[in-house]
């Protein structure tokens, strides 16, 4: 089992859900995040007073998956969230020792 | 009078067309119809009052409404949507408050301070608890509408004129405090300003007797020279928030802010055409310079804005409106659509200028510009007022007689900044003072722990926006 951290932009977020439900990965967490990776941000100006805003909203994807899975669930992602400008995003791969669902104390790759 | 005319006119048909066999036979009959057709002109007489009455009352209650819709929602979400998070309930409570403690404060002895018979600075005690407030008109100020509909109409601009105060000092003041200097404040600034601008006797009433007559018909000195210079006062007074300048303030929400501009300008609607305290051509007077100010002077802060920046905000857009709708204020039942134009265009520019430049050149933490907007705004209105008011719209010096500079009245201008320097004056002085003895009594400001967990917690004990419900 591994775990699949994608940070995207936001507004790719439904085609890469889409991508893979696709590809037959049934569950996923999202979370609404800030950062920045090389991209710099950008200035707002309010009456005036300038700020600058280095921290982007991103969304953070996260998946776990069988060994099989990863790399097909890679692909899945980086196709359907690249625009090929900065600012796209990054993928990080972990290795999971044990998952357990909740409901039934179901543990390994059945509980995924 | 008319009422002598038409028994005139029938008696004189009475005599030449019907002539003398009615007379020498029947005199009864014709007395009857006399007293029937007088009977009906005094009916008529009372209907037509009773109709104007209704038709002004209608308007003057939509507008007390209107008014108090600049306050809640207007102001409060034009000011929350300003500040950070975690303190926009304490900056709409701020608002808030006004309207229950002014209220409250206004019927039992506030108006009567304001518009009760007093000496030329304030008004006496006889409508103290609102004695004497009814529902019949006092011509001295509204012929034809209840008093209690000019005294709850007056009542709302005694709310929204302190809760302006509020954007000076955000997300710094204690909730206690903040009660204690506005009721001070509605007392001793309020209503004295408002008495002598518009009470009867007062010193610079324009229309009952006033020794300097100060055009003012909206309230460019009462409402927002007060507000905005106490503001300034305020915020000098309290300090910085903490970690201004360094730090990034930036509004969280510029959506709030635009729903609450955009219900200001329509508020406005009822605050400028409602002082007409009727539903006449005034009041479309008004009506129409306010809506022209606003706009000229959205697209010359924008305008400003862009050539600076290279972009013209959505902050600056209604910033710029509300600018225009505060120097409109004193002139709108005065001067001419194209003159509210031009006072909308000046009105935008300058109070950018005040915003931006002046307020960075100085460092005070006038932290939602009440004094940018409000104190700039309405000082040049209230000179514009002088410049530009006349008596095609407003014979408010009698019939032809010269009513501002253009129009040949230079001395209406010195007649303004005396107003206008008054209203600075007891601004600065009252606020001081008030300021003094409530930070001895109580202090004035959260502690910096407070200040950092935000007032919605610390004042409240409650958070706009939860996360996790």
């Amino acid at each position: 089992m591994q775990k699949i951290e994608a940070v995207i932009q936001p507004s790719k977020l439904d085609s890469v859900k889409d991508a893979l439900v696709e590809i037959g990965v049934n569950g996923m967490t999202i979370l609404e995040a800030r950062g920045h990776g090389r991209q710099k941000g950008h200035t707002e100006v309010y009456r005036g007073r300038e700020y600058a805003v280095d921290l982007l909203p991103k969304v953070k994807l996260e998946i776990v998956v069988t060994d099989e899975m990863v790399d097909s669930a890679v692909n899945a992602i980086i196709a359907a969230a690249r625009t090929g400008t900065i600012g796209d995003g990054k993928i990080f791969i972990s290795k999971i020792d044990e998952a357990i669902r909740i409901r039934n104390d179901e543990r390994g790759e059945i509980a995924l | 009078m008319r009422v002598a005319v038409v028994k005139v006119f029938l008696a004189l048909l009475l005599f030449l067309g019907v002539g003398g066999s009615i007379l020498a036979q029947a005199p009864a009959p014709q007395a009857e119809r006399l007293a029937t057709l007088e009977k009906q002109t005094a009916d008529n007489t009372t209907a037509i009052a009773a109709a104007q009455t209704s038709g002004d009352n209608a308007w003057m209650l939509v507008s007390a409404a209107l008014v108090l819709m600049m306050s809640g929602p207007g102001l409060a979400l034009f000011y929350g949507g300003l500040v950070r998070k975690k303190n926009v309930l304490g900056t709409m409570m701020q608002t808030f408050a006004m309207m229950a403690m002014v209220t409250v404060l206004w019927g039992l002895v506030s108006y009567s301070l304001a518009f009760g018979e007093g000496n030329v600075f304030i008004g006496g005690f006889q409508n103290v608890f609102l004695h004497g407030v009814g529902l019949t008109p006092d011509p001295k100020y509204a012929a034809t509408i209840p008093l209690q509909t000019f005294m709850i109409y007056q009542m709302m601009f005694a709310i929204i004129t302190p809760a302006l105060i509020t954007g000076a000092f955000a997300e710094r003041m204690k909730f206690s405090s903040m009660l204690v200097f506005m009721l001070l404040w509605t007392l001793f600034i309020y209503s004295p300003m408002a008495h002598m601008v518009w009470g009867k006797g007062g010193l610079l009433n324009a229309a009952l007797g006033g020794r300097i007559p100060c055009l003012d018909f909206a309230g460019g000195t009462v409402v927002h020279v007060t507000s905005g210079v106490s503001a300034l006062v305020t915020a000098i007074y309290l300090g910085k928030r903490l970690g201004y300048p360094k730090e990034p303030m930036p509004p969280h929400s510029v959506v709030l802010s635009f729903i609450g501009a955009c219900l200001l300008w329509v508020g406005w609607f009822g605050f400028n055409a409602g002082s007409a305290l009727s539903a006449g051509t005034l009041a479309t007077s008004a009506f129409v310079a306010t809506h022209f100010g606003a706009a000229a002077a959205a697209i010359s802060w924008s305008a400003a804005e862009w050539m600076r920046q290279g972009k013209a905000s959505a902050l600056g857009a209604i910033s710029g409106a509300v600018a225009g709708l505060v120097a409109i204020t004193p002139a709108a039942g005065f001067v001419t659509p194209m003159s509210a134009i031009w006072i909308g265009l000046i009105a935008g520019a300058f109070c950018y200028f005040m915003v931006v430049k002046v307020k960075a050149l100085f460092g005070y933490d006038d932290s939602l510009d009440a004094f940018g907007v409000h104190g700039a705004g309405g000082t040049l209105g209230a000179i514009l007022t002088g410049i530009f008011a006349n008596s095609s719209i407003n014979p408010i010096f009698g019939a032809g007689k010269a009513t501002g500079m253009l129009e040949g009245n230079g001395r209406q201008l010195l007649n303004q900044f005396a107003g206008v320097a008054i209203a600075w004056t007891i601004s600065i002085v009252g606020t001081l003072v008030i300021l003094f003895v409530v930070d001895k009594l109580m202090g004035l400001r959260v502690s910096e722990d407070h200040e950092r967990d935000g007032l919605d917690l610390s004042q409240h004990g409650e958070e706009g926006y939860d996360w996790a419900h």
